[in-house]
């Protein structure tokens, strides 16, 4: 049983809640199989996603994997919406809860969003990525697609390349994996790796030869093209030769080694395509890993009394 | 075993069969050699009823009827010398009080590795009870394919219908009464097996099916 009506981050999750999401997915990944890819089990429900940073993937997700419950699912989209004409965060989200919903998907650009509407609502809301703080269903996908491919978590060299510091998906990642007794591999420039992270289970690389070797799984992060000029990185060329993904890189991880994104994939860029479309390259069964969970945490959490 | 329906428990004022007196009372139904005789003569009945096995298949409901749909598929094919396809199937999502239930159902694997178009299911559970899990089971069936014909196979039918459904293949049948519980144990799961009848502590929800 989770605790939380909702699913605000893996900083909020104990490891037997955390194994509960994942084994239960399984169980979710079964239907997705299927010709028949629906259950009856959140009939009468209704699923808004509030999303006030573009996404395509993370919401399409959340809808697939709503619709696929049996809940009724609202895409309530910022622009065309009462935000526009002033109207406060709260403000908003009571009036989608007044509209009926049961659970609420929220994706923002400040930190902590989605805490304080939880604070708020007695709708379950579910986190799909706050500022520069938590993505915490692309993490559980990952950690799912990695239990899938390897078998296990603890003991696994995993490695996290790139712009560690801005991104929220790293962060839940290196909670949910450590969590699970992995031991991850920082790799990226001093400029975008955060000091709060360097812990005892992490290593931190500012060379992606040496953080390579002996990996078992590689998780490149989309570098953010939005935090070009300002600072971080002087150009996307140096980035890429210095931080992108290529055969001769990939080779000195371990010879079974499987290379993660979570996307959008800057071809060229953090990863080539050779090793994108390649045979050790999971990334589009992270996708489909990704209905699954989130059917997983959806169900779970309307189990949750209040 | 399903994680009985917590409330039996609260409507169970006639009781016609004699209860079971005091806190972790139990007797025992069936034996282990009981059991492996009820099930041995089910094999047999599910032969002959059907005419052989051939285009026959097992489906077991998570958790108890998926290890007695294996046993009885190793007894088939001990009589038929062929093997029949054996399934698993979870009813968890398809489940009628889902919204009541004091505590969530636990998502197991449904795993049907072969196609059930046109197949004959014998649907393979613990315990006959209400006969609300086996609606469940149908729906889940029927959205896996369309079988040829679905029978269904418990090895105890305790009485207390509430839907039209009736078993082809039947263990034992034991009257009970609403508040008592019927727990089959098997050694899959780390027990002797066994079936034992016990009172229901307001605690206690196994067994009921």
């Amino acid at each position: 049983m989770l605790r939380s009506k909702d699913l605000l981050g893996i900083k909020e999750l104990s490891l037997e809640e955390i194994s509960l999401i994942l084994d239960t997915a399984a169980g979710f990944k079964d239907i997705l199989g299927r010709d028949i890819k629906k259950v009856p089990a959140l009939r009468g429900k209704t699923t808004v996603n509030l999303f006030f940073e573009p996404s395509t993937r993370t919401r399409t997700s959340f809808e697939v994997a709503a619709k696929r419950l049996s809940t009724d699912v609202i895409n309530f989209s910022v622009p065309t919406s009462s935000v526009v004409k002033g109207e406060s965060l709260i403000d908003t989200a009571l009036t989608v809860q007044a509209l009926g919903a049961d659970f609420i998907i929220i994706r923002h650009a400040s930190s902590g969003v989605p805490h304080l509407l939880a604070r708020h609502l007695h709708a379950a809301v579910i986190n799909a990525g706050d500022g520069t703080n938590e993505h915490p269903t692309q993490a559980l996908l990952d950690a799912f697609t990695i239990r899938e491919k390897k078998g296990k978590i603890e003991g696994l060299e995993i490695a996290i390349i790139g712009d560690i510091m801005h991104s929220r998906v790293a962060k839940s990642n290196v909670y949910c994996l450590t969590a699970l007794g992995a031991h991850i591999r920082l790799i990226g420039p001093p400029t975008l790796i955060p000091e709060h992270l360097k812990k005892t289970g992490i290593s931190v690389f500012h060379n992606m030869e040496d953080g390579l070797k002996g990996a078992d799984v590689l998780i490149m992060l989309r570098i953010q093209m939005e935090r070009q000029g300002k600072g971080f990185f002087p150009s996307t060329e140096e980035y890429a030769k210095n931080w992108g993904l290529t055969p001769e890189r990939l080779s000195l991880a371990k010879g079974d080694a499987i290379v993660m994104h979570p996307g959008p994939m800057n071809r060229g860029i953090e990863i080539v395509s050779e090793i994108a479309d390649g045979p050790r390259s999971v990334i589009l069964e992270q996708v489909t890993n990704g209905i699954a969970v989130r059917m997983s945490i959806m169900y779970l959490l309307s189990g949750v009394k209040r | 075993m399903h994680e009985g329906r917590f409330f039996y428990v609260f409507i169970s004022s006639i009781s016609r069969q004699p209860q079971i007196r005091g806190r972790n009372m139990s007797k025992e139904l069936m034996s282990q050699q009981d059991l492996e005789r009820a099930l041995t003569r089910m094999a047999h009945e599910i032969i002959e009823k059907n005419k052989g096995i051939s285009g026959l298949c097992l489906i077991g409901i998570q958790r108890g009827g998926v290890y007695l749909a294996q046993r009885l598929a190793a007894k088939i094919r001990d009589i038929e010398e062929k093997e029949i396809p054996v399934g698993s199937l979870d009813i968890a999502l398809y489940r009628d009080d889902l919204h009541i239930r004091r505590q969530q159902p636990v998502v197991r694997r449904t795993e049907v590795p072969f196609e059930v178009n046109d197949l004959k299911i014998v649907l393979v559970d613990d315990v006959l009870f209400t006969g609300r899990s086996i609606r469940s089971a149908m729906d889940a069936l029927m959205d896996i394919g369309r079988p040829a014909a679905i029978q269904l196979a418990v090895l105890i039918d305790r009485g207390h219908r509430e839907l039209p459904i009736k078993a082809d293949y039947v263990g034992k049948n034991i009257p009970t009464s609403m508040s008592e519980i019927v727990e089959v144990q098997m050694k899959e799961e780390g027990f002797e097996d066994r079936v034992i009848l016990k009172k229901s502590d307001s605690g206690e929800e196994k067994g009921a099916a």
